[in-house]
């Protein structure tokens, strides 16, 4: 006869995830599904005709270049958390919210760019969907990265004030999976419009 | 008290490898545990589940109250076309000209109703109120994961509810493209009055909407996959979880395809792009929009619309499981086989939106795969409907009013299933396509059978909600009139859509063919707006039960799940102890060799030694 305390086995609970990550992965595929959309809508569109086809700036690359840096120097940052060199922490947080924020100049350049000298419009008379598509694309997910910085600007403050270390790596585990979420979506964009431009 | 739950939340949660620990949560539980809260966090700003959920539940019966006014309105005009109704008039003001409903008023009304209908009430006021109040209750948690990301969640639906409400009141009236909001017409002020300012609050409220969705969404999910209690596996948790579980899933993935559609849609009307628009004379003037596609949009939406249907109806049909086998004392018939046909119908409702595409002029060969994705999914509805229809025989039923909810709900949902069969043939549906057949079959199929559903759930865990009972005699009298009315309206409708009548029509009297079904219309309209007067029964039972409805036991219906061991009126933390472990499934009703007809799922197998089969008997040892 067992009591009503009995061990039962602990595997047939969660995911030996905390909620909060659990959270934030379920958040990300959310996120992702607006983009989906689009990409789909994009194909679905380009092949009804009637598409100005134009030439992506190379500015592209260096945003590319960044984001992929940037998340170097999250990941360098966690991994520094763990081992609780937590002056590196801060410096790769700090990196890494530079390289954001050069990542952001880079796509105002770009858009700047694509205006100026291949006048391709977000709206009006002379706007092409192609254009427009590509404006909503990047635009949205220059906004996801700015949400980015904000979240790597809190877990830089949490880490001010000595909370990110090897034993609460709660936070800055979430802000690095966020990022790189961002840099992923980042390649998937640039790469799908190159394909598909 | 405080360590006694930082223990057991732990276990519950389950948190190995994560290196932090769950201390906010915790910290959290023990600051809500005094009692001297001032009444504004309790009641208003609460992050509390179980009163986000009756918050969701009461600004859920608000809508629906709207909601069915608007169509006794428009009902109104589809009876009695010839009719002078100037008493409206102290109503609706401008809205009825020399004692008739202007017709843009009457796009607005079918437009609204079905907004409200679809995504205030039967997915907010549903999902919203039973995944809040019952994920953690049955799974054995203290709250959400997140009680504040649940609290916004609320107050983001608040929030677009106000700017849905006051678009009503508009000037140029509330959106009227329909709740389909296909452009170019919605995209157009020009085009109609409903699309211009009316047609942006619509947006703007919905956008809020589906943030609130999600943060909702994310929250079930999250309950359900990390803070089941000990022993909860996912293969002993009730089919109500299961259904809240899969669909805020759907929702998660479906809803934010909304949210890009409506974004585009943002900017085809505000912004200059041309996403939906291309090659548009108005009032004899050719708009500068060039290259977009209208039937973009319809893809797009779709994708959300076809889900959306089902996250209306999975909740409705988990609740429904559950209060079947309560009160047939028997366990649900095929537990995983209902399981499975869940998943199935998520999975397939993600590849079948383009049947509601045919007349788009798509490709027939994509036309036929997308008819033959649609006609599987009445294989795993049937596997529902014959298990439900297994679970009741030769049950021992108790007719209580969820009971009666329930067993409608089945006949609802068989009912305007069949007539599923047909519009998913594209054949068929083009020749249906945009009449009142349509408008019976979904109406009978996901409305009616998800309020049914609303109403079972409502009477079932009115006193886990409330601490008291519901008058059962207004119940039975509230279903009968509503089961009646539902089929007096729908029945003929479907007679109505083989004749021809197209949807969204103002008036048929310039036509000579459909005079026929002058007196057919208006007898609906009667059913109808006599089964929008029943729905008070149940709102006054409801306010009056709260109040001084008989005080509920413990376990009112004997039921076997997590909820019914908590207090009567559980407090914030569900369990003032520690959390019950699981041992069983939740369906051991009439277990042979027992004594009692139910065994609670916290009962360990040792202790029944005379129903255990083998191989539980084995586990016990």
């Amino acid at each position: 006869m067992m009591d009503a305390t009995q061990e039962l086995p602990e595997k047939e609970v969660g995911l030996g995830w905390h909620p909060y990550r659990v959270l934030l992965i379920l958040m990300i595929f959310s996120f992702f599904m607006v983009f989906a959309g689009w990409t789909s809508g994009y194909i679905v569109r380009r092949d009804e005709g009637n598409w100005r086809e134009f030439d992506l700036p190379n500015i592209f690359i260096l945003s590319t270049v960044l984001v992929t840096l940037s998340s170097a120097t999250i990941q360098w940052a966690y991994y520094s958390a763990k081992k609780d060199e937590l002056r590196r922490v801060q410096v790769g947080l700090v990196l890494t919210l530079l390289l954001g924020l050069g990542f952001l100049a880079s796509q105002w350049a770009a858009w700047t760019y694509l205006v100026h000298q291949t006048n391709t419009y977000f709206g009006g008379a002379d706007a092409n969907p192609s254009g427009s598509f590509l404006y909503v694309l990047t635009g949205w997910h220059a906004f996801h990265i700015i949400s980015g910085l904000i979240f790597v600007g809190v877990v830089l403050k949490r880490s001010l004030n000595y909370q990110v270390h090897s034993r609460a790596m709660l936070s800055i585990g979430n802000g690095a999976i966020y990022w790189h979420f961002l840099g992923l979506l980042w390649w998937y964009l640039y790469l799908f419009l190159l394909l598909n431009h | 008290m405080a360590t006694n739950m930082t223990g057991s939340s732990q276990a519950q949660g389950g948190i190995g490898t994560a290196a932090a620990p769950a201390t906010t949560h915790d910290d959290h539980l023990h600051e809500h545990d005094h009692h001297d809260q001032h009444w504004l966090w309790k009641y208003v700003f609460s992050q509390d589940h179980k009163m986000i959920a009756r918050q969701f539940l009461i600004t859920g019966m608000f809508w629906a109250i709207v909601g069915g006014a608007l169509s006794s309105l428009f009902r109104l005009q589809l009876g009695w076309p010839q009719a002078t109704l100037g008493w409206l008039e102290p109503i609706l003001g401008k809205w009825v000209v020399g004692g008739k409903i202007a017709p843009e008023f009457y796009l607005a009304l079918v437009t609204m109703h079905g907004t409200i209908m679809v995504f205030f009430v039967l997915t907010a006021g549903l999902s919203g109120t039973f995944s809040n109040f019952l994920i953690p209750l049955q799974v054995g948690a203290r709250d959400m994961a997140s009680g504040f990301m649940n609290m916004l969640s609320y107050w983001f639906f608040f929030l677009s509810s106000i700017i849905m409400f006051s678009s009503l009141f508009l000037e140029t009236g509330p959106a009227a493209s329909g709740w389909t909001i296909y452009p170019p017409l919605s995209a157009l002020p020009q085009a109609i009055p409903g699309s211009g300012m009316g047609m942006t609050m619509w947006l703007v409220s919905m956008v809020f909407f589906i943030v609130s969705q999600l943060l909702g969404g994310v929250n079930y999910v999250t309950t359900v996959i990390n803070l089941r209690t000990r022993g909860m596996s996912m293969s002993k948790l009730p089919l109500t979880i299961w259904a809240f579980f899969l669909t805020a899933i759907l929702g998660i993935l479906s809803f934010p395809v909304l949210f890009s559609a409506a974004l585009l849609l943002v900017f085809d009307r505000s912004f200059g792009t041309s996403f939906f628009l291309s090659d548009i004379y108005i009032a004899g003037q050719a708009l500068p929009n060039q290259g977009g596609s209208p039937v973009l949009f319809q893809h797009l939406f779709w994708f959300l619309g076809h889900p959306e249907v089902y996250i209306v109806i999975m909740p409705a049909m988990g609740m429904v499981s559950e209060v079947l086998a309560t009160n047939a004392r028997k366990p649900i018939f095929g537990y995983r086989a209902m399981i499975g046909s869940l998943i199935g119908i998520s999975l397939l409702s993600f590849v079948v939106w383009a049947h509601h595409m045919f007349v788009t002029g798509m490709n027939p060969f994509l036309g036929s795969v997308f008819m033959f994705l649609t006609l599987i999914i009445a294989v795993p509805s049937g596997v529902k409907v014959f298990n439900w229809l297994a679970t009741l025989w030769r049950g021992n039923i108790r007719f209580t009013s969820a009971m009666l909810f329930a067993i409608g709900f089945v006949s609802l949902f068989i009912s305007g299933g069949l007539t599923g069969i047909i519009l998913g043939n594209a054949t068929l549906d083009i020749q249906m396509h945009n009449t009142y057949f349509v408008v019976a079959h979904f109406h009978l199929v996901m409305g009616s059978s998800a309020f049914f559903g609303l109403f079972a759930g409502v009477y079932h865990w009115f006193p886990k909600m409330f601490g008291r009972m519901m008058d059962e005699k207004l119940g039975y009298i509230h279903f009968w009139l509503t089961f009646a009315g539902v089929y007096l309206v729908f029945m003929p409708m479907h007679y109505v859509g083989i004749a021809g009548f197209p949807r969204r029509y103002y008036a048929w009297t310039g036509f000579d063919a459909f005079s026929q079904f002058a007196d057919l219309n208006k007898f609906i309209s009667t059913a109808a707006i006599l089964a929008f007067f029943a729905q008070f029964v149940f709102i006054f039972n409801f306010f009056y039960s709260i109040f001084r409805g008989r005080r509920a036991t413990q376990n009112p219906w004997n039921s076997t799940t997590l909820e019914w061991t908590t207090p009567i009126i559980p407090g914030h933390g569900n369990w003032p102890g520690e959390i019950p472990a699981v041992y069983r499934w939740p369906y051991d009703y009439s277990k042979p060799g027992s004594d009692k007809d139910f065994i609670p799922q916290t009962v360990p197998y040792s202790a029944t030694p005379e129903s255990n089969l083998p191989y539980e008997q084995e586990l016990s040892e």
